[in-house]
């Protein structure tokens, strides 16, 4: 499993052009044109390349700490009361998410293009963290856009991106939210053509970074296969992971694809709930397709076309989008979406800290707090495994603040 | 009409031996009525061809001036409805000067293809101009705006090798947009100089006229340009003007069409 072209799949998506059936795409403005053509011919012979593979999977052993384990969550199976519940622990990973996964594989894709200056977009901060650290390790300068509003929700990320010795240049544009962020490292990339490499953190945007994200993710998957395969002996039942972008889950998913038996399940941010207008995250759910920042997807929107800026607690998958890879198994049916709420985030975060001694990100949260249901419907007997995509103590301040508690002096 | 008006429109200054003042202002900026008022005056103030913006949440390849009025154009409440409004009370008063609609992609994907174009075309409006829609994402696009006899304005860059060139005027229509600097609206200053192959470039490989825009600020920037191109166009000195007009009490049309006429005056002036 070292190399991205040993996968088995049948299913071969994206194509040539970059779409999964009526998603993806190039919808980009002239001036990156022939960038990004260069990025997907770079990546195409990376793709080939066993040397580039190798340093990918070296890295993530010694510098990230893989593979992860993969975990028996026995007293939340218990709590459930249905199948074995394990938990993919991502958020042991160096850095504490998932997100280093690409930022590896990206970095050392831009240093084979000479490219000399990285931008990243972030929310949380979780991505930003990893570009940055990434860049600190390749000695490459970093600039990190941050929508303004989060650059104050997350204090702790910023100095920590700081002291990599990443330049966090906050948006004050729009809402100043992760969207907003994005377009601004768009624009920049626009501006500085020449030696700009754009380092996005989901699988999401214009091709070919879904495809390219989604594989330096697949490695969760295929280590839960074999891993999975050790411990039980067979295939689980069912996969579940939390849906922004949502480059964690389809790391997750995709390997499972092909795998008929084991069933596939998103869950998307509902926020305040998916009948408040503009108070949820839920793309697929709650939105209808169109496009935004390269690629079409589903879209939070309103009727005239008119990106709207959802809400979640968790910053991480507060974006109005997903990713067009889940747009398209959302529309064929291969994958189920669900969704959680803040509130039940909120009781997922606290139940998992108490019962297992992991507290886990928002993010992932939400994933917890329906896998009680996809447990209970798969029964005694079967396995579900989480991807436990990050780990919360980014988040103790954003929920001590939803629990009425502060913390004073941080 | 439409695509021929556009050709009318060059025919007729290639007779004059004059270049066309392109000016570009956004729909519904600061208000819809606001908006009208200037629109409806660019013609007199020296505008051979309006390129009407129509606002978009999220422009991805605009500097912070073109941002900002999207911003205030939806703030006010401005829906595409009112954009085809606006486009027909235009045409009501001018039968002559092309308007070409300009945005991003959504909001045409929102009305579907079909739909935006017959839309566009009975309104009046002559040409479209997606920033991000690229060739290879414009043929469903492109099959609509033929039907409906209107032009895919397309946009070359300093990026733009000959190779892909050939790709981007396949279809092409009306004219062709030359963004002269790589970078977002209203920011860096296009330069004459570095334009001037560019443009021959363009022009060769398209057969049409090519104007350049995305970073001309002054009088005497649009007039070297005019003297290289087909055409020059203002955008973001324009709509500053409206933005600088709000706090003060008088008609936001004034300051700005004043600004229109000196640019177009030194436009038309620049061959003589």
């Amino acid at each position: 499993m070292t190399n991205t072209s040993t996968l088995t799949n049948a299913y071969n998506l994206p194509d040539s052009k970059g779409r999964f059936g009526d998603f993806g795409g190039l919808y980009v403005p002239e001036t990156l044109m022939p960038l990004v053509l260069e990025l997907t011919q770079a990546w195409e012979d990376a793709k080939q390349d066993e040397a580039f593979w190798r340093e990918y999977h070296s890295l993530l052993k010694f510098f990230v700490g893989r593979p992860s384990p993969l975990y028996f969550a026995e007293r939340l199976t218990e709590h459930f009361g249905g199948a074995k519940i394990y938990f993919k622990r991502e958020e042991l990973n160096h850095t504490g998410a998932h997100k280093i996964n690409n930022c590896i594989g990206q970095i050392l894709l831009a240093k084979r293009m000479g490219r000399t200056r990285i931008i990243a977009e972030t929310g949380a901060g979780q991505h930003g963290v990893a570009s940055a650290t990434v860049c600190a390790r390749f000695d490459l300068p970093c600039v990190v856009y941050m929508g303004a509003l989060d650059v104050e929700r997350q204090k702790p990320n910023v100095f920590r991106m700081n002291l990599l010795g990443a330049t966090v240049n906050p948006v004050t544009a729009g809402n100043g939210t992760l969207k907003d962020a994005m377009n601004e490292a768009l624009r920049d990339w626009v501006t500085n053509v020449h030696d700009t490499y754009y380092m996005i953190g989901t699988a999401a945007g214009m091709h070919p970074y879904p495809e390219m994200v989604r594989d330096f993710q697949t490695v969760i998957g295929k280590e839960t296969k074999q891993q999975i395969m050790e411990l039980e002996g067979r295939l689980p039942d069912a996969v579940i992971a939390a849906v922004g972008g949502g480059s964690n889950a389809i790391g997750l998913f995709h390997p499972f694809i092909d795998d008929e038996g084991v069933k596939i399940v998103g869950v998307e941010a509902a926020g305040h709930g998916l009948d408040v207008y503009n108070g949820h995250a839920a793309s697929l759910n709650g939105g209808r397709p169109g496009v935004l920042h390269g690629n079409r997807t589903y879209l939070l929107q309103d009727d005239d076309g008119q990106i709207l800026e959802g809400h979640s607690i968790s910053a991480g998958l507060d974006y109005p989008g997903i990713g067009p890879e889940h747009a398209y198994l959302f529309d064929i049916g291969r994958a189920k979406y669900v969704t959680a709420t803040d509130q039940e985030a909120l009781e997922a975060f606290q139940l998992t800290s108490k019962l297992e001694g992991i507290i886990p990100a928002l993010e992932s949260s939400h994933a917890i707090a329906r896998v009680g249901d996809l447990a209970k419907e798969v029964g005694k007997g079967g396995i579900v495994v989480l991807n436990l995509s990050g780990r919360g103590d980014k988040d103790i301040f954003t929920v001590a603040n939803a629990l009425g508690q502060t913390m004073s002096g941080l | 009409m439409s695509i021929s008006r556009i050709d009318a429109r060059f025919a007729k200054l290639k007779a004059e031996n004059k270049a066309a003042f392109v000016a570009y202002i956004m729909a519904g900026d600061p208000d819809v009525e606001a908006s009208f008022e200037v629109l409806k005056g660019l013609p007199a103030a020296g505008a051979d061809i309006i390129e009407l913006g129509f606002p978009f949440s999220d422009p991805m390849a605009e500097g912070p001036t073109i941002q900002l009025a999207a911003e205030r154009s939806l703030k006010s409440g401005t829906k595409m409805a009112h954009v085809f409004e606006l486009v027909t009370r235009f045409r009501e008063l001018d039968k002559e000067t092309p308007l070409i609609l300009m945005g991003y992609m959504n909001p045409v994907e929102n009305m579907g293809y079909d739909g935006f174009a017959k839309t566009a075309s009975e309104a009046g409006a002559d040409g479209l101009i997606v920033v991000d829609c690229p060739p290879e994402e414009a043929d469903g696009l492109t099959d609509a705006l033929d039907a409906n006899d209107m032009a895919l304005i397309r946009l070359a860059t300093p990026t733009t090798d000959d190779n892909r060139l050939k790709t981007l005027v396949k279809r092409t229509k009306g004219f062709v947009y030359y963004v002269s600097v790589a970078g977002v609206t209203g920011v860096k200053s296009a330069n004459a100089d570095s334009v001037k192959d560019a443009v021959a470039r363009v022009q060769k490989a398209s057969g049409l006229p090519v104007v350049v825009g995305f970073g001309i600020k002054t009088p005497e920037a649009a007039a070297a340009i005019a003297r290289v191109a087909d055409g020059s166009v203002v955008g973001s000195v324009l709509v500053e003007e409206i933005k600088n007009s709000l706090p003060e009490k008088a008609p936001v049309n004034t300051k700005v069409l004043e600004t229109a006429a000196i640019l177009a005056q030194a436009v038309h002036s620049a061959r003589l």
